[in-house]
């Protein structure tokens, strides 16, 4: 820490020594994955300091994943929300898309170096699935996808690009048929196989040290932005906005911003057909704390400790849970998190692809859409960064859909 | 001491291996978990698991984890739970342990749980995921309410971890027997009988083997290592192949608890020969 205004966010910015941030975190999980979270944790703080490793991920990410992503300043879309500077971080142009590989690519070199021989992964949206087994058959390993069924229906095409690069999808049928039981069968198969398989777990959610290692792998975004903004506008940002789901994007963004109290992040979640329907998935905005998929964090439950579905016109933001130190930002107040419904999150998708050209991810589409809500509130000189997480080629279909069925009416 | 400590010790007396088998609580409906309760004490059972169901069963394989939604369908929750137990006890004395995942218990709430759960007649709980590094305050919840927490150690549970837990379980060790989920399998690991065998020379108290258990041969062989055998799916198996379909969701069909009965019978006989 540099200065003594940021002690209070030590707590935040590490997990203890079980993985916990604040209340947040841990192991909650059955024994038999207690010595694997153990073995990994231990390879994962072997690597973190090994110049081999960080060398070969970096090279990858340049040649192999396209990185640095450029932050594009969106002038036509600054002008439209009334003279501020925004600022997109371009996620959308790694290959396969989206944020995800910056995690598969590290987390596939670990499971190399452990001498694991097969990689599982679960998906909702299909985006960390075809990451995982882009990663996979980059590395020659085995690579297996648990989806819930639904969302095998929902997004056929990339369940055809898992296939196309040598991967197997499973579709789940049990529970809600979606991403928090895929999450479930991969858990059950990964206790299952521990001996010769890794599970990559694609957003900062699940047991000790995920949450951890899924940031660092993907705090490049943020550390990234936070030079090229400095370097173009000479000074921090007033503002970081980024979607919320699991909380993966929003975390590599966050993160290197951690300790400058002085930026301001904020996290958008889904908030479906309205946090007073049944139909959302703002966990932050509206859940409560409790234990899924081995980690304590908010949730959305019953009262009796049920979780319930969730829901929202992007898949990727499908999940009743949330990465636990966004919980613990939460509650420390070092960000603060809001929800866009499906309605907004429309608009701000058009918003973007009429103002600039580039069509977002229908997830990203909420990190606009908010920008877009609270616009008239700004003074007209703020500077602000919203992370693009990924590109909408996935979802022309589902919108056209819905354009379609609206003009029919 | 509860009644889990006084049946291990009754047993141990005789050498004998305790028969322990587990039911979802409201699979498919209360009253047939009553039935199948005091029929299974009948047929010679000495500790009965009671699933407490949750959404998310993630230690469950496909047989548990149907029969968990099922119960659900009929909201089923702690304290649907607490109140059956509380009137079993007007009728029976068999230890009870409460088998459920940790999110309903914390929702619950820990102290209340704990107070609760006694008062009704619950001898002790298994949290599958609920491991001794996060058990810490519903272990002193429980201890204080005189209810054996009782913790799982697994193949690779490595020596000095496994020590910890043998110490901080209360009532007995729950021995996995597999590196994997619950259900029924026909063939067990070759090495189990040795596994089991070093985990009692680790620890004094009982040790309970159980997931994937189903099979009177497999009873028998694991009495000869083990205090206690337990058996889950095979029983919910049971269950499940007597259902009636219906409109609201499904009922016991005709022959559940007897069927469930004859096989526990055949389940105990097999301990007394192993």
């Amino acid at each position: 820490m540099k200065n003594n205004k940021n002690r209070g966010l030590k707590a935040g910015c590490q997990p203890d020594r079980k993985g916990h941030f604040g209340i947040f975190g841990g192991r909650y999980v059955p024994e038999t994955l207690m010595p694997v979270l153990a073995e990994l944790e231990e390879a994962y703080r072997q690597v973190r300091r090994d110049a081999d490793f960080k060398r070969e991920f970096a090279a990858i990410l340049k040649n192999y994943v396209g990185r640095p992503t450029p932050l594009y300043e969106a002038r036509r879309l600054g002008d439209a929300l009334g003279g501020i500077r925004v600022f997109l971080k371009r996620e959308d142009l790694t290959h396969t898309g989206a944020h995800k590989i910056n995690n598969t690519i590290g987390q596939i070199l670990l499971a190399k170096r452990m001498g694991k021989k097969r990689i599982i992964a679960e998906t909702g949206a299909g985006q960390h699935g075809v990451a995982t087994a882009t990663a996979a058959a980059l590395m020659g390993l085995k690579c297996e996808v648990y989806m819930g069924r639904k969302d095998t229906v929902r997004q056929a095409m990339n369940v055809f690009r898992m296939e196309l690069t040598g991967a197997t999808v499973i579709p789940v049928d049990s529970g809600t048929k979606t991403l928090k039981d895929a999450i479930n069968e991969a858990i059950r198969d990964w206790v299952s196989n521990v001996s010769d398989t890794h599970y990559i777990i694609g957003s900062v959610v699940g047991p000790h040290p995920y949450p951890a290692m899924v940031r660092d792998f993907q705090s490049v975004i943020g550390r990234e932005a936070r030079q090229q903004i400095k370097k173009v506008t000479g000074s921090l940002p007033d503002m970081v906005i980024a979607c919320v789901g699991g909380g993966s994007n929003a975390m590599g963004i966050f993160y290197p911003f951690a300790c400058d109290q002085e930026v301001r992040l904020i996290g958008v979640e889904a908030a479906g057909e309205g946090v007073d329907t049944e139909h959302h998935s703002a966990t932050l905005t509206v859940g409560s704390p409790g234990v899924l998929h081995g980690t304590m964090s908010y949730l959305l439950q019953d009262k009796w400790g049920q979780i319930k579905g969730a829901h929202s016109v992007a898949p990727g933001l499908d999940y009743p849970g949330v990465g636990p130190e966004h919980s613990a930002f939460r509650d420390s107040g070092r960000a603060q998190y809001v929800a866009v419904d499906d309605e907004e999150a429309l608009r701000g998708f058009r918003l973007l692809s009429e103002t600039e050209g580039i069509i977002p991810a229908l997830e990203s589409s909420h990190a606009i859409a908010y920008l877009k809500k609270i616009a008239p509130e700004l003074s007209g000189k703020e500077t602000v960064i919203v992370n693009l997480s990924g590109r909408g080629d996935k979802d022309v279909e589902t919108v056209a859909e819905i354009f379609r069925d609206r003009s029919a009416k | 001491m509860n009644r889990i400590d006084r049946m291990f010790s009754r047993l141990r007396k005789r050498g004998e291996t305790a028969l322990i088998p587990f039911i979802t609580t409201g699979d498919p409906d209360v009253v047939t978990t009553e039935a199948l309760v005091l029929e299974m004490e009948r047929q010679g059972a000495d500790l009965i698991e009671l699933g407490l169901p949750f959404s998310d069963p993630l230690a469950d394989g496909p047989t548990i984890q149907a029969a968990s939604n099922r119960a659900l369908l009929n909201e089923i929750n702690a304290e649907v739970l607490f109140n059956m137990v509380s009137r079993l006890r007007e009728k029976t004395d068999i230890p009870l342990v409460l088998m459920g995942y940790c999110n309903p218990l914390f929702q619950y709430g820990v102290e209340k749980f704990a107070r609760d759960a006694a008062e009704a007649g619950i001898d002790g709980t298994i949290i599958p995921d609920l491991p001794i590094d996060e058990a810490g305050e519903w272990a002193k919840a429980a201890r204080e309410n005189n209810i054996c927490n009782i913790f799982l150690v697994a193949p690779n549970t490595p020596d000095a971890r496994m020590k910890k837990i043998a110490k901080a379980s209360k009532g007995f060790i729950y021995y996995v027997s597999v590196t994997g989920i619950t259900g029924a399998r026909s063939d067990l690991p070759p090495e189990l009988s040795e596994g089991l065998s070093h985990v009692r020379n680790l620890t004094s108290k009982p040790v309970a083997v159980g997931f994937g258990i189903s099979e009177p041969g497999q009873v028998e062989m694991l009495s000869a290592v083990a205090d206690g055998v337990i058996v889950g799916s095979a029983i919910v198996r049971i269950i499940e192949e007597h259902l009636i379909e219906n409109e609201n969701g499904y009922s016991a069909g005709p022959g559940t608890v007897s069927s469930v009965g004859e096989f526990v019978h055949g389940l105990k006989q097999a301990t007394l020969k192993g």
